[in-house]
């Protein structure tokens, strides 16, 4: 039995079968996306100040990226211009340049962006024990120049041992550099760009601390939601990326050789889920790297 | 919408976010950041202006191809 309406339009709808279908699932997504970036903007509104992190993530690397998503979506769309024209081979070009493009912002995010965040480590400082840390944090020269204080300091741990180890007192932190000259005005604002850990280390109490841990989705509500989010999507992109490899292989090949425009149909429905994907990262990239 | 409207609101809402990184490396730089910044600003309005240029070629071909 033939299934109808995946190459013509319904007569009363005016869509086929595919399109009704990818536009209801788009619906969805919007409503799970836009519940994940209400609970961000929530979280982020009612954190109390000094508590919501910037300038943790590489911005040039997160730009990158985002290069890297438009570029896809444009190479998506020549693609399917391609086999409406039933031009096969610049198909598979402009295709499996998508794909590489898929595939290398998981990569950049999976193998780069991720590991780097859990080699880096976060302690809290109890309130009452702000002052005894106060020549790392600087929050007397924050406060002068009307500027939130800080109440983490964070680095590279050198103890590792120390996060279960109950009978060690200390956690021993090669601190980032904002750490080293925290009353330096230029040390006031955020790096975006990355800066490596200093060779100055800190020793910080455990019993001046109220929660440290590496940088994982339950060091704070930030990663949390950061992890949370950019983990969803990624899984997007990859289910994007076994499509698209799908429709790559010969069972493309075969499709085209049956029926052109049933092939070039689901390379636009794929391509929908593609850009509805990308867009999501519009959104993600300057909420959690810029501001 | 078909995939090639869709492609359209996407590239404006790229197009904005490009605009949008450059305004904020000026705004960074203006507080006192290094000099890379303003590099940055330039490379974005710069990208800003080659997707507004795409977005253009992309709908004349489109209509040229009668595909909108």
């Amino acid at each position: 039995m033939e299934i109808p309406y995946t190459v013509t339009a319904r007569p009363d709808t005016g869509l086929w079968n595919a399109k009704v279908g990818i536009w209801l699932f788009l619906a969805s997504e919007v409503m799970l996306f836009g519940g994940l970036f209400s609970a961000y903007i929530f979280l982020r509104l009612d954190a109390e100040p000094g508590y919501w992190p910037h300038g943790l993530l590489n911005v040039p690397v997160g730009t990158g990226n985002t290069a890297i998503l438009i570029a896809s979506s444009v190479t998506v769309v020549l693609a399917w211009a391609a086999l409406k024209m039933r031009q096969f081979t610049r198909y598979k070009i402009y295709m499996g340049i998508t794909i590489l493009c898929g595939v290398a912002f998981l990569v950049v995010k999976l193998a780069y962006e991720w590991p780097q965040k859990f080699e880096h480590f976060g302690a809290y400082i109890k309130p009452s024990a702000l002052e005894k840390y106060e020549p790392y944090l600087g929050n007397k020269h924050l406060l002068s120049e009307g500027l939130p204080p800080r109440v983490e300091i964070t680095g590279h741990l050198h103890n590792h041992e120390a996060l279960h180890d109950a009978s060690i007192k200390d956690y021993e932190v090669g601190l980032d550099p904002i750490y080293t000259d925290p009353t330096n005005p230029k040390m006031d604002r955020p790096h975006f760009l990355y800066v490596p850990p200093t060779e100055k280390i800190a020793h910080i109490d455990k019993a001046d601390v109220d929660r440290a841990t590496m940088f994982l989705p339950t060091h704070n509500t930030y990663f949390a939601t950061y992890f949370t989010i950019t983990g969803l999507h990624g899984l997007h992109v990859l289910g994007g990326v076994i499509v698209f490899t799908y429709l790559w292989l010969p069972f493309g090949s075969r499709l085209y050789r049956q029926n052109p425009e049933h092939l070039a149909n689901r390379v636009e429905v794929a391509g929908l889920f593609w850009h509805f994907v990308d867009l999501v990262w519009i959104f993600v990239f300057p909420l959690f790297y810029l501001l | 919408m078909s995939l090639k409207g869709f492609h359209i609101v996407f590239i404006t809402f790229s197009t904005l976010l490009a605009f949008g990184i450059g305004v904020w490396c000026l705004w960074i730089n203006s507080m006192g950041a290094t000099s890379s910044y303003v590099v940055g600003a330039i490379l974005s309005f710069a990208s800003a202006i080659v997707l507004i240029i795409y977005g253009c070629w992309f709908w004349r071909k489109m209509k040229r191809l009668r595909l909108i």
